[in-house]
């Protein structure tokens, strides 16, 4: 009977991890006594690690990356792991994968438990492919008889079979994933542990990850898989958890799930005004008023072909001059697209104390298809100040297709190259 | 029969030992698990792993050196070469009658066995971290790996030693017969794995969060070395000297000379060896100990 309740192969309860903000560099006994008589003069620890924007009332604080999260996950089951940016995802994988332990809460497994949480790990340079698939593979848990019987499969799947008795230290990159990932993909384990790793290599190679992942999730196993590409997770998983702040939010069935997840956070806002000074955006010495998008044409969709305009409005409370508004545009997997402040242009223009209003213009011919978001904030003699992440977003239209070509394009940039092409003979 | 699904609704958190019964888990992951819990199980279901981590260590250091492997030897022949010149011919220190270069081979040979499994353990942990903060395996590996690797080197040197006295014999220079001492050589050598193996999991564990010790191992061993018999045998210690209590309170003195009466034919005092003894359990077990405290919460602090 396939109900038992051994069908059950992960079994979570309570897990949480804490961390301490702040206090991870001091690795030397120097350091420590730094530290000291830091803390004894009432003065910032200098050993902190810098830029991490921890507010220094909170130094030493502990805080939870991952807290009270339980679930089950059943044999041959594909559970997908959803959530932002320090949502606790990798965190989480972190716990599954052994790497660190859990500060409360037990984790259970049942079978040979595998991660991918990168690929390629514990390469020797100085040793060749082939003894690096022997290295890599003992390192994720194979035996050697195994690896063996597998080694032509994995060459094969590698791609890399004139080179695979050159040193690995002589591979490119690209390589060293492929015969990382190519060595993963045999491992067989009862319970697979896999982040994001389709992101690697080319758009052939990736294909292959794709179909192993497929294979594995429809040969019975159980896969746990965290990633932020809702079309494979929808084309994968048969449920997702959706963690948020550490804490689960959801964890149903996919479409259910995907759609809640999609829809709390892509939700597309062209205009957003703060009236109340109370919750704008901003600090004591300035703060923002609105931000707004539009397509230059007038039209109600973001094209390729059209130009986009924004607008800021800031208000400067005290700060003369020199206060300068900035804009960030990210994509959807919270990379910066690009930055733009009014100094781009208009070095010459003094904010001074009252309502300002900034217009500025992302030329036309330049985002691929996609969705963007502005982080829009403020900088005073050339230091930060504050932002608003995601005030406003938009998403840029595929433009028609015109070729064979039926996939996505991909990168973040659509530019209008132009070729040139002659016939030699 | 196993279908038989008690309502999971019903299971309470707290009904952990009946759950336990009725379920069987191979990965428990909980926040603490008593330090003195060696999963030798695990150890040795990741035996492949010890035997392609010792392979590596053997044969990727010498890639890119024009002698390769020949520096097993080359390495200890010269030191020995160096010492027989400076303390066995300028400051006379070495065993009457016995030739100063294989006199200084027979010290040299244990000593760097030991000081090559302290420093090459001390840096396990910092030396992985890139692995360890992304594969899950037993943490003892890697040391457990350049100890081994570190043995097969000493075995090379060993033999080599052996060929080396034995030309001494036959070309008439020496007449080397060491003996049924020679019977002792296994257990020295598990004597100076244990302790060498205990204090290098000692430093591995406190260099993960002090970085300062890496380096001052370095001047630890090499002083430690001069408070052993490597480059003088006890015997030329006199009993009132000042520095006598200090070379008997080394726990490596009695390794040193018994390995020198396995090698040598020398006799030295071998119910000695029970201060060695006690110490290698002591360090094995704090190494072990510190060690695995550490790994716990390794991967949160590099």
């Amino acid at each position: 009977m396939d109900q038992g309740r051994n069908d059950i192969v992960v079994r979570a309860e309570g897990v949480g991890k804490r961390y301490r903000l702040g206090t991870t560099d001091r690795s030397q006994v120097a350091d420590e006594f730094k530290a000291f008589v830091a803390r004894l003069r009432g003065k910032p620890d200098p050993t902190m690690r810098i830029g991490a924007e921890v507010d220094p009332q909170r130094i030493g604080e502990h805080f939870w990356a991952l807290r009270d999260v339980s679930f089950e996950v059943r044999r041959g089951e594909v559970l997908g792991i959803v959530g932002r940016n320090g949502a606790g995802k990798s965190t989480l994988l972190k716990l599954l994968s052994r790497i660190t332990l859990p500060t409360e809460g037990m984790i259970r497994m049942r079978g040979k438990v595998s991660s991918l949480l990168e690929v390629g790990t514990g390469f020797h340079p100085e040793l060749t492919g082939r003894q690096n698939i022997y290295l890599n593979g003992a390192i994720l848990g194979m035996r050697r008889a195994e690896v063996t019987a597998k080694l032509d499969e994995i060459i094969d799947f590698s791609g890399i079979v004139h080179h695979i008795d050159t040193p690995v230290k002589r591979y490119s990159s690209g390589m060293r994933v492929r015969l990382g990932f190519a060595v993963a993909a045999h491992l067989e384990p009862e319970i697979l542990i896999v982040d994001e790793v389709l992101s690697v290599g080319d758009a052939e190679f990736q294909r292959k990850c794709m179909g192993k992942m497929k294979d594995a999730a429809t040969s019975g196993r159980t896969v746990l898989f965290v990633s932020h590409n809702m079309v494979a997770m929808r084309s994968l998983c048969q449920r997702v958890l959706w963690l948020d702040g550490g804490r689960e939010r959801m964890n149903g069935p996919v479409q259910e799930v995907v759609d809640a997840y999609l829809g709390a956070y892509s939700e597309d806002r062209s205009e957003v005004v703060w009236d109340d000074p109370a919750t704008a955006p901003g600090n004591e010495l300035a703060r923002l008023t609105h931000v707004r998008i539009k397509p230059a044409s007038g039209g109600e969709f973001f094209k390729w072909q059209d130009a986009i305009d924004v607008e800021v409005g800031l208000e400067n409370l005290k700060a003369e001059n020199e206060l300068l508004p900035f804009i960030a545009v990210v994509s959807e997997d919270e990379q910066v697209v690009f930055n733009t402040n009014l100094r781009e242009n208009r070095p010459d223009v003094k904010v001074g104390i009252g309502t300002h209003t900034f217009r500025c213009r992302f030329p036309d011919h330049l985002f691929n298809a996609g969705r963007f978001r502005l982080n829009v904030g403020v900088s005073y003699r050339a230091a930060f100040q504050f932002q608003a992440d995601h005030a406003v977003s938009f998403e840029v239209q595929e433009p028609p297709r015109d070729s064979a070509w039926h996939e996505r394009r991909r990168g973040m940039f659509r530019l209008p190259i132009a070729w040139e092409h002659e016939r030699i003979g | 029969m196993e279908g038989q699904n008690p309502d999971r609704g019903d299971m309470r958190p707290e009904d952990v030992t009946g759950a336990a019964h009725a379920e069987q888990w191979d990965v428990i992951i909980a926040p603490t698990s008593p330090w003195w819990r060696l999963n030798v199980r695990e150890i040795w279901k990741y035996r492949d792993l010890l035997r392609v981590m010792v392979q590596r260590d053997l044969t990727a250091i010498y890639k890119q050196t024009i002698l390769g492997p020949l520096w097993q030897l080359l390495q200890p022949l010269l030191t020995s070469l160096m010492f027989a010149v400076i303390f066995g011919l300028m400051a006379r220190m070495s065993l009457p009658g016995v030739p100063p270069l294989l006199f200084y081979m027979s010290g040299v040979v244990p000593w760097t066995f030991f000081s090559s499994i302290i420093n090459r353990t001390s840096t396990t942990l910092t030396g992985n971290a890139a692995l360890m903060t992304k594969v899950y395996f037993p943490r003892l590996i890697p040391p457990m790996a350049t100890t081994l690797s570190t043995a097969v080197s000493f075995g090379i040197q060993l033999t080599f030693f052996f060929a080396f006295a034995l030309f001494y014999r036959f070309s008439g220079a020496y007449a080397w017969s060491p003996g049924a001492a020679v019977l002792m050589l296994p257990v020295l050598i598990i004597l100076m794995v244990v302790l060498a193996f205990g204090s290098g999991l000692i430093v591995a564990a406190l260099t993960t969060k002090y970085r300062d010790l890496g380096f001052l191992i370095g001047f630890a061993v090499q002083l430690l070395m001069y408070m052993s018999p490597v480059i003088f045998p006890l015997s030329r210690v006199e009993t009132n000297s000042p520095i006598r209590p200090i070379i008997e309170a080394n726990p490596l003195t009695p390794v040193i000379e018994g390995f020198r009466g396995a090698l040598l034919g020398t006799s030295p005092d071998w119910t000695t060896l029970w201060y060695p003894a006690v110490t290698a359990v002591v360090l094995i077990i704090t190494g072990l100990a510190l060690f695995q405290r550490v790994e716990r919460s390794y991967a949160d602090v590099v």
